[in-house]
Order: C-alpha cells, then sequence, then structure tokens
C-alpha cells in the first residue's frame, strides 16, 4: 500500500507515497509544484550553481507514476516552471521527454504565480487558469472546496521532515512534486487558517496519515505505547 | 633591531624587564614562530617591533592583527593604548570585526589605521574587496595570534590563504605567529609558510594531579557528579577557579548540580558557546572584576582575555587530548614564572586511567596531535570566488600564490584546476551552466560574470558552519534571550517541555518566528538540551597510552585500588587490551549476545566501526539489535552469538560499506553540508533571511542525494568522503586501529566481562533499524489516528 484514500468534496481520491494525487474515477494523475528549471533560473540570476540534475529527477519520478497509474489525464498544478523564461528555456532532450510521456493522454499547464506565461511551443498539452470539472483544481487555495498547490506543506514524523498532503473541509492542498522545493510546515499560521483541522498524509516510501490541528497532543506518550 | 631608550624607561616604569623572547622577536629580521606560555608577555612581545618601527611616520596600514576571537581583538586595542599613549606614539588602533560599524567600515576601506586588529573572516571579506591592493599595499607587518588554535581548522586554512595573498600585495611583509605549546612547533612554522621557530622559557612545571575525592569514580557516564563536594571545597580554597567540562550538555547539568549542593552560596557562573552573547559577556565582566568564585565553562574558555585572578583549573571528565589539557591548565596563574595549579577528575573508571595516562603525558611534556591533512579544497574553491570578487585574475598566477600557502604546498595542478572549474561552472558532467558561469575567462583573465554576485558571494564568507540552531526566549513581550538550541532538538520538543539552558529549567510553550519560546518553570525533571557538535574523540597517542597501561599490569601500581581489581579479574575472566593485540568478547546477556571490541580508536571512529559492522551483521543474519560506542570500546547486541569476529573486520570489506551504505547517513549529509557551505555550493543561512516563510531553503541532503544519483564523482562529494577520514566519521583511526593490531583475541564467555560491563550502562545506544525507521514512523502515525479517533 503506497498511496491512501481518502474522501474530498464528494469524491473518492489517492494521496500516493510520491506526492502525487490520483483521481480513478476519471483516471487524472495531479502533481503541483513542479519547478522544472529552478536551477536554472537560479544561475541566470547569478546565484549558485546547483547540481542541474533536479528536472531530470523530476521527471524520472513523473515517468514512474504515469507507468504506474497510467492516467488519461495529466495535470501540473501551477508553477511547473520556475519561471516562464525556465519554462522557454528547457533542453531539448527534455521537451522530447515531456512529449512522449503526455502521448495518448490530456496534458494540461495549470498556471501559477510563477509561471504565468503562455507554455512553450516544444511542449505537450495547453495551459489553463484553472479546472472546473467535478472538483475545481487551482494553483493557490482560494474558495473552497478546492484542489490546489502553491504552499508545499510538509511535517516532520518521527524525527524527520516529510512533505504532505494537507486535507482539510474546503481545502486539499497538495505537496510540491519537484526535487528542490522547501517546504511549509502544516502547522505554520498561512496553513492552519485555510485546514484548521484535517489530516496530513505524509509521502515518502509509504503514505501516512496523520492528524492535524486536534487539541490534545501528547505525542510522546502516543509513539511509547505503540511500541516504538 | 635594538630597544630604544624610550622603550627601555617604559618597561622600567612597568617594574619589567623585557623578556629574552621579546628581544628575540625584536631581533628578528625575517618571519617568526613565538612559542609561549600564557602570561609570557607573548601579545606585547608580537607587537614591539610595530611599536618601534611606528616611532617614525608611517603612511597607511602598517601591522595587522589576526586573533580567533572578536573579544581578544577589543582586548588588545585596550592593552596596547597603554604603551601607545606613555611612549607618546601617533598611531592610530582600530579593530575590525563583524560587529563594527558600517560607517568605521568605510572609512577604514580608504583611510586604513595604522594598526588593524580583526578575524580571519574580516580579513578575508577585506581581502575580496577591489580596494584590497591600496589597503594593503604598504603593509609591513603582520601578527598572527593563537595561532595553534587557529590551525586546528579550516578557519586557519583560509588565513593562510589570505597571508600568501598579503604576501603578493606587500611582498616585503614581516610575518609573526604567536603560538601556546604546541607538539612540533616545526610543523606549525610549515604551516604558516616557513618561519624561524622562537621558544620561550616554558616556565616550571604545573603542579597538577588527579583530585582526591570522597567516593570513587561510577562505572559509567560523564558528568562527574560524585566529585561535587571535593570540587566546592576546592573552589572555596581557591581565589578564582575555572571548571572545564567537555561538553556544553554537561556543563548545563554540573552547573545545576554543583548549585544544589553550593550550601555556601559561592559565586559560581556558567559560560559556552550556546548560551545568549549578553549572558557570556555578563559572566566575562564579573569573572573580570573578581565577582565569581568560579566559572563552569566548556571549550569556549579555552581562549580569550586573560584573567591573572585565575589560580586554579579544574577539569572534570577525560582530558581526551594532552596538548588541550596543558593549553587548559595554563588558564591558571597568568603570572609569568608561577605554577599553574590544576586539578582532573576523571568522571569514570575507563577515565580514571585516561587522566592517569595523561598526568604521565604531561609530565614527559609528550604532548599530541594529529599531523593536519593538505589544505582542504572546499576552502580553496571560497578562496577563488572571493579573489574574483576583489578583480579579475590569471590561473597560473593564481595557483602559484595559493601553493605559498603552507597548507597548499603540495596542492597539484589538477585539483587547483578542479576548484577553479567548479567555481567557474559548478562542474558537473552535465555542462548545463554554459550561459551563466559564475566565472568567465576574457582577455586570460578569469573574473566574475556578474559584478552583483561578489554580494552573496561576500555574504558567504568562513569557514565555520553551525549546526542549524533557533534562539531560546522567554516568552511575553522584550522576554530576554537566553540562548540557542540545535533545529534537530527544538523538533523534539512538545509544548509543555522541560529542558535545561543557560542553568535554567523551563517550560517549551511555542515556536514563533523561528524562536523558541519558553517560561521559568525550576521544578520540574528537565530534558537535557542537545548540542551535537563534533565530539572531541581521545587523541590517538593519548588512546596509546591508555591502551599500553591497561595491558601491562606491572603500570598498574599507578592507578587507584578499586582500578587495580577491576584490571585484575579482567585478566583472570577474560583477557587485557594490550598493544599488538585486538581484544574481543562474545557473551549472552538477557536472551541477547553480545559483542564487545577493545579498539581504543577514538569516539567517532568506534562509532563508524559501530554502524559498519552492524552491517555486515545484518547480512550474515546475526540479528543485531543495536550497539553502543565509547572512545575504547564498542559493544553490540544481536540475536545470534558472533563466534567468528575476522569477517567482520575484513578491511576491505569495511572499506566498501563505507563507500556504499555510510554514504546515504546522516553523518555523511552532514559533513557534505558544511563541505557544499564553505565552497559555496549552498548559501549559508543568514540570520533574519530564514523567517517562517513558504519555500524556506530546501535541505542540503536534497543536494547531496542528486549528486550521488547523477553525479557521483562530482567535486564536492570527493572533498566528503576526503573528510569522511576524519572528523565525524574518522575512518582513518579504524585502519590505524587494524594496522597496530596483528592479532585477534576472541573469548567465548559465559557472562558479562570486568570490561565490558561499564559499556551496558552508558547512554547514546544507536538502534539497528533496517526498515525500522519506516516501522517507526508507521507506528507514530497510527497511534495519532487512533489518538484522534480517526482510524
Amino acid at each position: 500500500m503506497t498511496a491512501h484514500s481518502f474522501d474530498f468534496d464528494g469524491q473518492r481520491l489517492e494521496a500516493r507515497a510520491s506526492g502525487a494525487l490520483y483521481w480513478p474515477a476519471r483516471r487524472w494523475l495531479v502533481v503541483a509544484d513542479l519547478h522544472l528549471g529552478k536551477s536554472e533560473r537560479m544561475a541566470r540570476r547569478g546565484g549558485a550553481l546547483l547540481p542541474p540534475y533536479e528536472t531530470q529527477a523530476t521527471l524520472d519520478r513523473l515517468e514512474a507514476e504515469i507507468a504506474a497509474t497510467d492516467p488519461a489525464r495529466v495535470i501540473s498544478l501551477g508553477d511547473g516552471f520556475d519561471d516562464d523564461a525556465a519554462g522557454r528555456g528547457l533542453p531539448d532532450a527534455i521537451c522530447a521527454r515531456l512529449q512522449a510521456l503526455a502521448q495518448g493522454r490530456v496534458w494540461i499547464w495549470v498556471s501559477g504565480n510563477h509561471d504565468p506565461g503562455a507554455i512553450c511551443p516544444r511542449l505537450p498539452g495547453s495551459a489553463v487558469d484553472e479546472v472546473q470539472d467535478g472538483l475545481i483544481l487551482r494553483h493557490e487555495a482560494g474558495v473552497g472546496p478546492d484542489v490546489s498547490g502553491h504552499y508545499h506543506p510538509c511535517l516532520r514524523l518521527a524525527g524527520q521532515r516529510r512533505r504532505c498532503f494537507l486535507v482539510g473541509r474546503d481545502h486539499l492542498i497538495l505537496p510540491a512534486f519537484g526535487a528542490y522545493t522547501g517546504g511549509l510546515p502544516v502547522d505554520d499560521r498561512v496553513l492552519s487558517a485555510l485546514v484548521p483541522q484535517g489530516l496530513a498524509i505524509a509521502c515518502g516510501t509509504r503514505a501516512l496519515p496523520v492528524p492535524v490541528g486536534f487539541a490534545p497532543r501528547s505525542r510522546r506518550s502516543a509513539t511509547r505505547a505503540a511500541g516504538a | 633591531m635594538t630597544l630604544p631608550p624610550a622603550f627601555r624607561d617604559w618597561f622600567a616604569a612597568q617594574g619589567w624587564e623585557p623578556h629574552p623572547h621579546q628581544i628575540d622577536l625584536l631581533n628578528a629580521t625575517g618571519d617568526s614562530l613565538l612559542i609561549a606560555p600564557t602570561g609570557g608577555g607573548k601579545t606585547l612581545a608580537g607587537f614591539l617591533p610595530s611599536l618601534v618601527e611606528l616611532q617614525a611616520p608611517h603612511k597607511g596600514m602598517h601591522t595587522l592583527y589576526v586573533s580567533p576571537l572578536k573579544a581578544l581583538t577589543a582586548d588588545i586595542a585596550r592593552n596596547l593604548a597603554r604603551p601607545v599613549e606613555a611612549l607618546g606614539l601617533q598611531v592610530r588602533i582600530e579593530d575590525r570585526t563583524g560587529d563594527t560599524r558600517a560607517s568605521q567600515k568605510a572609512r577604514q576601506k580608504v583611510d586604513p589605521p595604522d594598526i588593524l586588529l580583526t578575524t580571519p573572516e574580516s580579513l578575508a571579506l577585506m581581502l575580496s574587496y577591489e580596494q584590497a591592493p591600496a589597503i594593503f599595499g604598504g603593509l609591513r607587518r603582520v601578527v598572527l595570534d593563537e595561532l595553534h588554535a587557529l590551525a586546528e581548522n579550516k578557519r586557519g586554512d583560509q588565513l593562510m590563504l589570505g597571508l600568501a595573498r598579503l604576501r603578493t600585495l606587500a611582498p616585503d611583509l614581516i610575518v609573526t605567529g604567536l603560538s601556546a605549546t604546541v607538539e612540533d612547533p616545526d610543523r606549525l612554522a610549515a604551516f604558516m609558510g616557513g618561519a624561524r621557530v622562537i621558544n620561550a622559557d616554558p616556565g616550571p612545571d604545573p603542579d597538577i594531579a588527579m583530585l582526591p575525592t570522597a567516593r570513587s569514580a561510577p562505572w559509567s557516564g560523564g558528568g562527574g557528579h560524585y566529585a561535587i563536594p571535593d570540587v566546592l571545597a576546592e573552589v572555596a580554597r581557591a581565589t578564582t577557579t575555572i571548571i572545564f567540562m567537555n561538553t556544553r550538555a554537561q556543563a548545563e547539568l554540573f552547573f545545576q548540580a554543583i548549585w544544589a549542593q553550593n550550601d555556601d552560596n559561592l559565586p559560581i557562573g556558567l559560560h559556552h558557546g550556546s548560551l545568549a552573547r549578553e549572558a557570556r559577556q555578563r559572566v566575562e565582566a564579573a569573572m573580570a572584576a573578581g565577582e565569581l568564585r568560579a566559572v563552569v565553562a566548556t571549550g569556549s574558555l579555552d581562549l580569550g582575555i586573560d584573567w591573572g585572578a585565575v589560580d586554579l583549573v579544574i577539569q572534570v571528565g577525560a582530558p581526551k587530548n594532552v596538548k588541550r589539557l596543558v593549553q587548559r591548565i595554563g588558564r591558571a596563574n597568568h603570572r609569568y614564572n608561577a605554577p599553574s595549579r590544576a586539578r582532573i577528575v576523571p568522571a569514570n573508571r575507563f577515565e580514571v586511567i585516561e587522566c592517569v595516562a595523561a598526568l604521565a603525558a604531561v609530565r614527559e611534556r609528550d604532548l599530541d596531535g594529529d599531523p593536519r591533512g593538505p589544505g582542504p579544497l572546499d576552502v580553496l574553491c571560497q578562496h577563488i570566488l572571493l579573489t574574483a570578487c576583489a578583480g579579475p585574475f590569471d590561473a597560473d598566477a593564481l595557483f602559484a600564490e595559493v601553493r605559498t600557502a603552507g597548507p597548499y604546498a603540495a596542492l597539484a595542478r589538477e585539483d587547483f584546476d578542479a576548484c577553479l572549474d567548479f567555481a567557474a561552472t559548478g562542474g558537473y558532467a552535465l555542462r548545463a551552466y554554459d550561459r551563466w558561469q559564475r566565472l568567465m575567462a576574457r582577455d586570460g583573465l578569469w573574473r566574475l560574470r556578474d559584478p552583483r554576485a561578489a554580494r552573496d558571494l561576500r555574504m558567504n564568507i568562513g569557514t565555520i558552519v553551525e549546526p542549524e540552531s533557533l534562539k531560546v526566549r522567554y516568552r511575553g513581550r522584550g522576554g530576554a534571550m537566553l540562548g540557542e538550541v540545535e533545529e534537530g532538538f527544538a523538533a523534539t520538543l512538545e509544548p509543555g517541555d522541560t529542558f535545561l539552558i543557560g542553568g535554567q529549567t523551563v517550560r517549551y510553550d511555542a515556536l514563533r518566528e523561528m524562536v523558541v519560546e519558553v517560561t521559568r518553570q525550576p521544578a520540574k525533571e528537565p530534558k537535557i538540551a542537545l548540542y551535537s557538535g563534533l565530539k572531541l574523540a581521545t587523541s590517538t597517542q593519548l588512546s596509546h597510552r591508555v591502551l599500553a597501561m591497561i595491558g601491562d599490569p606491572t603500570r598498574h601500581a599507578a592507578l587507584p585500588e578499586d582500578t587495580r581489581d577491576w584490571l585484575a579479574l579482567q585478566a583472570r575472566v577474560s583477557a587485557l587490551p594490550r598493544p599488538g593485540t585486538l581484544v574481543c568478547e562474545t557473551f549472552p546477556r538477557n536472551g541477547r549476545w553480545h559483542f564487545s571490541l577493545f579498539g581504543f580508536a577514538g569516539r567517532n571512529a568506534m562509532q563508524t566501526l559501530g554502524l559498519l559492522m552492524t552491517r555486515t551483521m545484518e547480512v550474515a543474519g546475526l540479528g543485531p539489535l543495536g550497539f553502543i560506542a565509547t572512545d575504547y570500546a564498542l559493544l553490540i547486541w544481536s540475536l545470534d552469538a558472533v563466534t567468528d569476529p575476522a569477517p567482520l573486520l575484513d578491511r576491505d570489506a569495511l572499506r566498501e560499506g563505507l563507500g556504499d551504505w555510510l554514504g546515504s547517513n546522516a553523518v555523511m549529509k552532514r559533513s557534505f553540508r558544511n563541505v557544499a557551505t564553505i565552497g559555496g555550493l549552498i548559501q549559508r543561512n543568514l540570520p533574519g533571511t530564514r523567517k517562517s516563510g513558504r519555500q524556506a531553503t530546501f535541505s542540503s541532503d536534497i543536494l547531496y542525494d542528486t549528486l550521488r544519483r547523477y553525479d557521483p564523482d562530482h567535486l564536492m562529494l570527493r572533498i566528503t568522503a576526503d573528510e569522511a577520514r576524519r572528523g565525524l566519521v574518522d575512518f582513518g583511526r579504524i585502519e590505524e586501529m587494524l594496522d597496530r593490531s596483528d592479532r585477534l583475541d576472541h573469548r567465548m564467555l559465559d557472562r558479562v566481562s570486568p570490561l565490558a560491563a561499564p559499556l551496558l550502562l552508558e547512554y547514546g545506544r544507536v538502534p539497528i533499524a533496517g526498515h525500522g525507521v519506516e516501522r517507526l514512523a508507521e507506528a507514530e502515525a497510527e497511534a495519532l489516528m487512533a489518538e484522534a479517533g480517526l482510524t
């Protein structure tokens, strides 16, 4: 079991351990905040020259998810590119790989704050501001219920930081799928305002659900009781 | 140069006679290294030639003084002011550290003082200015203080690269190094690029002994609390005492424990590197004013301002290293030619032997110290980038200049080129940054592609990489700052947990804007704040002395009776570890098999050996469950018995394990973080930039994993692997242990041996978790769900 199934806005969804969201009824695969081209953008701006493999690493993981779920539709939920120039500047080999992945599926780029512009013609799919079709999917959480990305939620579990889904009544927030992305703890003010109470589903080797925003927290005794 | 009459009169007016080494240094015509004990007028000796020369007017900066401590620069400025004023010299003395006001820094660029007092980091910053040739062009002298301390880490390597630069800018420079007693003065002289060694009279032998205690040292632990009544009695007899502890956590606990028994209310303070700066400064001021009878301290007081009133040093816990012990002893009694008084308190039975061995080494003046490796390449990468900030450079000329720095004298051209390539392009197998190189070659000279990058590079100056830490403050508006705890420790805290910091027990309330907010809560049993800095391992030489002492029963007479009995029993039921023989034991206990190995390779190496051996045991199906490592021994427990230890200690297998398995270990990731920060691959987290904001910096672990997967031969990984031979991983000492042990003496016992018994009581067990981490996380998640009624 590498995924955790849950209900949101009347739909049965799967939070995959990779950080991708799968909607079995529609065969949609949704990934947020790929930030392709991030290291290139940092270098362009005169910053550190980070290992230029994050786009490759992100696509390796995305390819595995597509192979595992064979989705009819792939949705990048905003900030697919670290900026519009990064989107245009992707190496040809990467564009070709994305074309191959999109073969036989609908590919949609929801635009985000990092990449508001048009999609580079070498890439598959089309750009939209949001998707309203059974669920509302947009980059940044708005009037719920909606599915969004943008915040890169994460949490600490057994001493390790993990990316996570955040599931509340009004909002489902996806973790960042991109390799070089930081995170915002789920108990941060901004996130607890959006999801005061709900479920965080930690990514990693397995998808692990954890409650969020329930008052009495005596975590250590609970861990001991579980025989850890 | 002779001492001018005015100076002679000034000495006489102070009631002083110039020391021979001060005159020696005045006569020196080239670079010198002065080795002198504390209190020997070392600093004055260093400045004397400058002051004599500055009787004649000089334009621009004449002397540059570099010290490892900011506090020292301010102190020196005050001390120098007196002779300068008395002699009527027209000399401007200023300091320049991270604390100096921006306006003063700006003025120093255009109008440098005659004497500038600074730190290695501030020097590196000044050398990165375009104006560096003008600032330093007329420089005559450089004084390097506490060089022994600087040479111990990368700050020294950076300083030597800076010195090489200075020598290019001011070819007639005369350099003077000042050092406490070291084991090999010639090696330190070579480190500073060659110098004549001047040895001051080392002074009388110290008065040093074990502190007699009413109770015997316990079997295990590191606190030394059993000796508190005896320590208090010594403090009461002395004027001012420094009580040195080995770790910050131990200092916190000892401070709390000593106050619990301090019936006479002797004023005793606490000083360590994680306390708020204000708290440390208060203690230092009280100490200087003679208001404290004792201060419980860590390495934070190893260097620093001389307090003449300190007349006793007490070292609690194993000294680990003879040289450091001697330097700590020197903190007592800064009057020249008066013996320093010191007492040592072993924290447990193993340490009794180490203390006795260390005392013998001090008496024989046999200091230890592992030869430092060649200059690290991450520091060179930073130096290349900073050099580019100052202006375009020629690669051949820079290579030649770098080779004049002691640590880089043997630098290979291909290593230099790899560093240059890293600085310019990132050095990746995938040449992705041709358009966005950091450095570009034009007209045969390397320069910044985008001059604006200089700002970021300058922000990243330095070779000290602190673990991520969070400030701790009392809750409420304007709550006082208490100090810092490591982020990893803060993450384990739940609201309501209590911990010790600055001698106070406080309750954790909340984390706000990356500050840990706490309330005072004296009554509860606290957790200890975790400071996981590099744990000092017992030095190779001292370990050898301990091993030789244990292995030779004729030398046991020097040990206390209970220790003698303990070793005699070990000899009877098992075997004594001895030079040339690696003793190990297998025995059952509480339904588990235990395997003990007495390797004497130091804590870090023994820990690494534990990780590597349990991995082999896991593969062999022995079901290892956990291990504990100390400076001397390793104890592993498992479901099945180790009957043949030889394959577990196979050198090639261990080396292979280091490569492919330890590579993913947290210790390696930590080394990588240091290397990548110094080398300039990742930007240091600067104060104020690390708000709780979204997309805060992602962890360096991600970069490490990415490089290992996609670019395993990258320079930063190579440097990380080199460092693994020393420091936290310390694989070099595992090899040293194998080299010196021709014979393996394995005993099958029916019960725990006397030497192994204390290991069972040690803290710091490492559980073996193949898939355990995942299981732990699952268990925790399930428990939380159940608790919230969500299952």
